[in-house]
């Protein structure tokens, strides 16, 4: 049998072992240690698995199931193991910077390559993008009072995607290696001319694979946003947040398609020989750059808004106060939402168009700071006069506000294209999208994680683990990406892997401790969890409103059951749980209870991602039989599917009412919890509606009627 | 709301299929944003094609030079009438869920949009061999082939899932789900045709024209 | 949900088999039309140049009209605004994308050689 058509262009040095035994060098056998890892993590989870006899529950209820929650969980999970990874390549880039005067350091300028390469198409596409999705997806039809997105299975298909690019990034570290052209993959260094081998095809087909997961999100949330809410619950009335995840919907649905068309374009001169971007032929390569950056630029706001959505969320709840200027704040929204299409030249200002054609997009991007503006002070405001409780999240907040200000400046001062000349490509540029996304994004999901943990597993964080990782972030923050404002100026480009300016070394080394900070912050945020689970019966607050919410997530079950809502809630204000409690209605039993159908687990979402990921891995190692055979299989699965009807069970009335009632009565009877005592283990979900502190004991249960009328 | 009330783009089924017709708002709805997306893929191609067929040329033939009006003009009328054909099939279905009459509009859809399709490999087959125009030859030739491959692949997905429907009709027969599925059909195959005057407007005829 | 209307209302548009197959016939006819006359402008020779192009660019645009309404069945109907919002938002970003593009892609190509 010929070797090269079974196992296309992998050869046994193509796996990363064999660099380390070939040529012994650290960089090398920092690529094998990370492989090993990998290999070792793999095993070890197998291992586990295996012990535990947990195969089969995993099977049963996690990969197979189609619940938003479950959904919403696995996405998180991928984002957290991901980011796990991306962040160790970040520190690896700091000390390699640190140790490079010279020409020093101790990995190969290929190998740094590939590390900022990896770290930057992890942490947006595997780490951004998977955190922001699990969130949307666990929180949003909690909040409009629905039992699922409109397409449950649509939603666990576009979960397995998303899963199929983190797998195939994660094999790079074994099998061959990893492009070199940075996140953003610019031709015509990805070409074929200057990037042979596997790398640039490793990023392709891991970012499409992402790409048309979140495509399939989006469409799927938005129409859940326009079609599932519960009666009453208007669009006005809906929690910022939804708001947020349909401006973030709509983004993804029209801006992942130009991406597409730019990794199939690229793909084409690849494998094909096309020129759409090759120097010779009729390409141009800076129809790349416009392409990336149509989609590029919408990117941005995607992962931003939702943590917008997150902060409006935490500000009101831990100041005990409505939003300040919630129409405000949705308006800002949207037009953040339409101008993040129109500003998306700022990212090549220098590629050589006329000075006219800079000016418009430049202005068009200060204007979008505009909204931005509008929704800061709109914050600002909330906590004036508010009673502010300073818990983790809200820490966050506050760190966000101060040092999200400080990034969106220099970014309008980036938006003059006057000054994007002298600093571009610089560690400025660096800094400043750090600035906005570590603050702004990153933060914004670890505040999301201590403020929804309760809800999704029934027990809180632990508080002072969760205050000692903000202490360590929130520094290490500042000292890591505020130095390089300064090489910016200084002249320091970025993705170098050496330099020879003595000046620089104080700031490297002071970015140095800033990432070990940040690592030292995530060991914490990894132990505050354990710890967490450890101590869970302390912890647990299983009444399901540990922080006194206002959003109808509140007013279920911690953790919610599988369909959510025993009775569809009737909504007729904003906040309409913390309106019912303050009424005194909260918690009362509904009149009649339903059959309620939910959809069958189903093997059809994760065989699709096994095949999706068979079929990108065989195109990155021009495995033809295995492309074809991969491609075929994905989609008889999907027509296999569309023959099945019995896709549905009935959840019988009378289990919900018994689940149900008595959620209700241990909520009645419980003791409200004081807010100064919420950190207590005295807090088992039950908040004590406001007005009514300082009288203890377990508030009237009324006679049964209506839930929330 | 009246449930006489159209909910959603395509044809609807109020007056003959309450049922079906509630159930048609979510999903079509949600193909109707897809079809949204696969527009804006569209328009991107559109854009880098409306670059390179200028600037792209590298030496290599112009626009005027390969292409061939009369086969655009004629995928054109396969196109739309198929378009057209599909219409029936839907009223059919609407109307009387007659598999047999279903099932004939659909051959005839099917059979003019292969028909379409056909007859742009033979365009792509004249191009290569007697214009010395593969998408290799320059960026112009490779935007051309994308755009319009892209199009093409789209109608053959069509036509596969046309096929799969026939069987369901025959298997399953109108059940809702079976119905929103041609609908979603019906409104690919309608948009696939909107595209098209995208294509033979700004690709061919302006090719020719300038 | 609701329940159908009283049985004496007269059918909607979209009840009547009659009014949809004229909907559709009326389409064909119209796509035919106004296709055959994009083709003329070209065969023979009616226009030049930039008029041509205009005039082709505005044959095309009232076409995708014709079908989304005939053959699609989007309209102005005060009752269901969504659709037409979307594909309004839609058009709104496609204008965007496609004219920047071929600004941005013009203004480079002209600076560097032409």
């Amino acid at each position: 049998m010929n070797w090269e058509l079974i196992f296309g262009q992998i050869k046994w040095n193509s796996f990363v072992f064999s660099g380390a035994i070939e040529n012994p060098s650290l960089s090398e056998f920092i690529a094998s240690g990370a492989g090993f890892i990998a290999v070792l993590g793999a095993l070890a989870a197998v291992i586990l698995l295996t012990v535990k006899g947990w195969w089969v529950p995993l099977w049963r209820d996690w990969l197979t199931s189609v619940d938003h929650k479950k959904v919403g969980i696995m996405y998180i999970a991928i984002a957290l193991v991901m980011f796990a990874r991306a962040v160790i390549e970040a520190a690896l880039i700091r000390a390699q910077q640190l140790s490079a005067y010279d020409g020093g350091g101790f990995l190969s300028a290929d190998h740094f390559g590939q590390l900022f390469s990896t770290h930057g198409t992890i942490m947006i596409f595997f780490v951004a993008m998977p955190f922001i999705t699990g969130l949307m997806n666990y929180v949003m039809p909690l909040q409009i009072g629905a039992r699922d997105v409109s397409f449950p299975l649509l939603n666990a298909i576009s979960l397995m995607l998303t899963m199929a690019g983190a797998i195939l990034i994660m094999v790079s570290l074994v099998v061959g290696q990893f492009s070199t052209g940075g996140w953003s993959a610019y031709p015509p260094f990805t070409g074929i001319e200057f990037s042979p081998g596997e790398g640039v095809d490793y990023w392709i087909w891991a970012v499409s694979l992402g790409s048309i997961g979140s495509t399939l999100t989006g469409l799927n949330f938005a129409v859940t946003i326009y079609k599932k809410r519960c009666p009453g619950m208007t669009l006005f009335r809906m929690p910022l947040f939804c708001w947020t995840t349909l401006c973030t919907s709509i983004l993804m649905i029209f801006a992942m398609a130009p991406l597409t068309a730019a990794t199939i374009m690229l793909a084409l001169d690849r494998y094909a020989g096309f020129h759409f971007f090759t120097n010779g032929d009729g390409g141009n390569m800076m129809n790349y750059a416009n392409l990336f950056w149509l989609f590029g630029h919408p990117e941005v706001y995607i992962l931003i808004l939702p943590a917008f959505g997150v902060w409006s969320e935490v500000v009101a709840t831990f100041a005990s106060k409505r939003i300040y200027g919630y129409t405000s704040l949705v308006y800002a929204t949207m037009c953040i939402a339409v101008l993040s299409f129109a500003v998306w030249l700022h990212h090549f200002f220098t590629m050589g168009q006329s000075a006219n054609v800079n000016a418009v997009f430049g202005i068009a991007t200060m204007v979008i700071g505009v909204p931005t503006g509008v929704k800061v002070y709109d914050w600002l405001l909330t906590m004036v006069g508010g009673r502010i409780r300073f818990t983790t999240p809200m820490l966050f907040h506050i760190n966000f506000l101060l040092t999200f200000i400080l990034g969106g400046m220099t970014g309008v001062l980036l938006a003059n294209p006057g000054v994007d000349f002298q600093v571009h490509n610089t560690l400025f540029l660096v800094a400043h999208f750090h600035n906005m996304i570590i603050p702004g994004v990153l933060f914004g999901m670890f505040a999301a994680v201590q403020f929804w943990f309760p809800k999704v597993f029934g027990f809180r964080l632990h508080e002072g683990l969760g205050r000692a990782s903000f202490w360590c972030f929130a520094p290490g923050f500042l000292l890591a990406f505020f130095p390089l404002y300064w090489l910016g100026m200084m002249g320091a480009t970025r993705r170098t892997y050496m330099w020879s300016d003595p000046s620089y070394l104080p700031w490297l080394a002071l970015a140095m401790a800033g990432a070990a900070l940040i690592l030292a912050g995530f060991a914490l945020m990894v132990a505050q969890i354990v710890v967490s689970v450890r101590r869970r019966e302390q912890l647990a607050a299983p009444l399901g409103d540990p922080w006194d919410g206002r959003a109808l997530e509140w007013s279920i079950p911690s953790p919610p059951p599988e369909w959510n809502f025993a009775v569809l809630p009737q909504v007729t204000a904003r906040d309409p749980f913390y309106e019912a409690k303050k009424a005194g209605i909260a918690y009362r039993s509904p009149a009649a209870y339903e059959d309620i159908e939910v959809p069958r687990n189903t093997a059809t979402a994760p065989l699709i991602g096994l095949f999706a990921c068979a079929w990108a891995f065989a195109l990155v190692w021009h495995i033809w039989w295995l492309v074809v055979v991969s491609f075929v299989l994905m989609w008889v699965v999907v027509i296999v599917r569309s023959f099945q009807t019995d896709t549905e069970e009935t959840v019988p009335a009378a289990t919900v009412k018994a689940a149900n009632e008595a959620f209700l009565a241990a909520a009645r009877a419980a003791p409200g919890v004081a807010r100064d005592r919420e950190m207590t283990s005295e807090n088992r979900g039950r908040a004590l509606p406001e007005g009514l502190e300082g009288r203890s004991g377990p508030v009237s249960s009324r006679a049964p009627v209506e839930v929330l009328p | 709301m009246s449930l006489s009330e159209r909910l959603h783009p395509g044809l609807n089924l109020a007056g003959t299929d309450p049922e079906g017709h509630e159930a048609a708002e979510e999903v079509l709805f949600g193909f109707w944003i897809f079809l949204m997306s696969d527009l804006v893929l569209f328009a991107v191609l559109f854009a880098t094609y409306a670059a390179m067929s200028v600037q792209g040329i590298a030496g290599g033939p112009r626009p005027a030079e390969v292409f061939d009006l009369t086969a655009a003009f004629l995928e054109t009328m396969l196109l739309l009438l198929s378009s057209f054909a599909f219409g029936f099939a839907m009223l059919e279905m609407k109307y009387r869920e007659n598999r047999r009459r279903v099932l004939s509009w659909l051959l005839v859809t099917g059979v003019l949009g292969a028909a379409f399709v056909g007859m742009e490999l033979h365009d792509y087959y004249v191009m290569i061999t007697a214009h010395a125009a593969p998408p290799q030859a320059s960026g112009f030739l490779s935007a051309y082939y994308l755009l319009t491959g892209t199009h093409a692949l789209h109608v053959s997905s069509g036509l596969v899932w046309m096929a799969i429907m026939a069987v369901q009709v025959m298997v399953i027969g109108f059940s809702t789900p079976v119905k929103l599925r041609l609908m979603r059909l019906a409104l690919f195959w309608h948009m696939l045709d909107v595209v098209w005057i995208g294509i033979f407007t700004f690709v061919y005829l302006f090719g020719v024209v300038s | 949900m609701s329940n159908r209307g009283p049985a004496d209302t007269p059918p909607s548009e979209y009840e009547d088999e009659g009014r949809e197959r004229l909907s559709y016939v009326v389409g064909l006819v119209l796509a035919l039309l106004l296709t055959t006359g994009a083709f003329a402008v070209v065969w023979l020779d009616l226009l030049s140049g930039g008029a041509a192009l205009a005039a082709l660019g505005l044959l095309a645009l009232v076409q995708a009209v014709v079908h989304l309404r005939y053959f699609l069945h989007i309209d102005l109907a005060r009752s269901h605004r969504d659709d037409l919002l979307l594909i309004l938002f839609t058009v709104l970003i496609l204008l965007i994308m496609v004219s920047g593009t071929i600004w941005i892609l013009y203004d480079q190509h002209i600076r560097m050689m032409a």
